[in-house]
């Protein structure tokens, strides 16, 4: 006789679930479905570029000033915090691949803490604009320095520099925060050993998610930090 | 598919290659290059996109159906910006006839 619980199990002792043919194929259809998820994050974020280029064409003096009063080493920095986070992400998929569970583990965490090195500098860079009163809309009275590096744009202009900065570096802290979420899922599930060399789908989703989004700051760093040259 | 192993060596120097191109377009920021400038940042920018994306997101491994996927993402992601700003760019190249210029409010009598 059968075993009708078998039959039924939505997924198996494998980690397959029942309408799949086997484990690859699964696989490659998890991957593929990413994918697709990430091709419309990038029209999600396109938007936002578009409007940018856009704005930083027809006024360009004034986001080249607000541009500058961005600390680039801040920015820099944590742009080599982030990549460190995706190296540590490809080898967290490699010690799924090779089914070390510990190294798993602890890279997965690893990630999760330059991620959150990332977030905190990012706070702290936030709270920056708040002290120097260029928060738009919230807190806008440049003042001293700050209003003499902006004045020659236009201030209101300036003052759209800074939606852009908040709205686009927001838009990927938000996404960050989702993948730390998404990467402590991933720790316990690993930690209880739901991952083997055949099936570690959800290490290699999540993985491609934080590739993404580690993209996504690749094209903000030198879009917001770098406009017009530090010379 | 997606299940080859990489070998360590190949994720260490695709990193330590991203962070040369990190410093890299750091420092080209304070170099005067003019327009130029502009340009250097985003081909660097693409180059760390292309790395990570066909070493740390097993492009290379990746099959057929993922490829086209992507690139019709990036085809519509190119169509955004060019049409936009091609539009706003020629907006001035030709003036309205002067017909259509409002040079006077209408007079009652």
């Amino acid at each position: 006789m059968p075993d009708v619980h078998a039959e039924h199990a939505q997924i198996d002792h494998t980690g397959l679930a029942h309408q799949f043919e086997d484990l690859d194929q699964q696989q490659d259809a998890d991957t593929l479905g990413i994918w697709l998820f990430l091709v419309t994050e990038i029209m999600f974020f396109g938007g936002m570029f578009a409007a940018y280029a856009i704005f930083r064409w027809l006024y360009f003096a004034a986001f080249a000033g607000g541009s500058h009063i961005l600390d680039i080493r801040l920015g820099a920095a944590n742009t080599v915090v982030l990549l460190a986070s995706s190296l540590t992400m490809a080898l967290s998929v490699r010690s799924a691949q090779t089914g070390n569970r510990r190294a798993l583990v602890v890279f997965l965490i690893l990630t999760m803490i330059l991620g959150g090195v990332f977030l905190g500098v990012k706070a702290y860079e936030y709270n920056q604009k708040f002290v120097e009163h260029i928060v738009p809309s919230l807190d806008w009275a440049p003042e001293g320095d700050v209003l003499a590096r902006l004045a020659p744009g236009g201030l209101n202009h300036a003052q759209l520099y800074f939606f852009f900065y908040f709205a686009m570096t927001g838009l990927h802290a938000l996404h960050m925060i989702i993948g730390m979420g998404l990467l402590f899922w991933l720790v316990l599930r690993a930690r209880k050993g739901s991952f083997t060399p055949r099936y570690f789908a959800p290490v290699e989703v999540v993985g491609l998610y934080w590739h993404f989004v580690d993209i996504v700051w690749i094209f903000l760093f030198p879009l917001l930090y770098l406009i017009g040259g530090r010379y | 598919m997606s299940h080859q192993i990489v070998p360590l060596k190949t994720y260490v120097l695709v990193f330590v290659s991203l962070i040369g191109l990190t410093l890299l377009t750091t420092a080209v920021a304070f170099v005067d290059l003019g327009a130029v400038n502009t340009v250097v940042a985003l081909v660097i920018a693409f180059s760390k996109m292309i790395l990570v994306m066909l070493f740390f997101m097993h492009l290379r491994h990746s099959g057929g159906l993922v490829r086209i996927i992507l690139l019709a993402g990036f085809f519509w992601m190119a169509l955004l910006i060019a049409l936009t700003m091609s539009d706003y760019r020629t907006r001035t190249w030709i003036s309205p006839p002067d017909a259509w210029s409002i040079t006077a409010p209408p007079t009652h009598p």
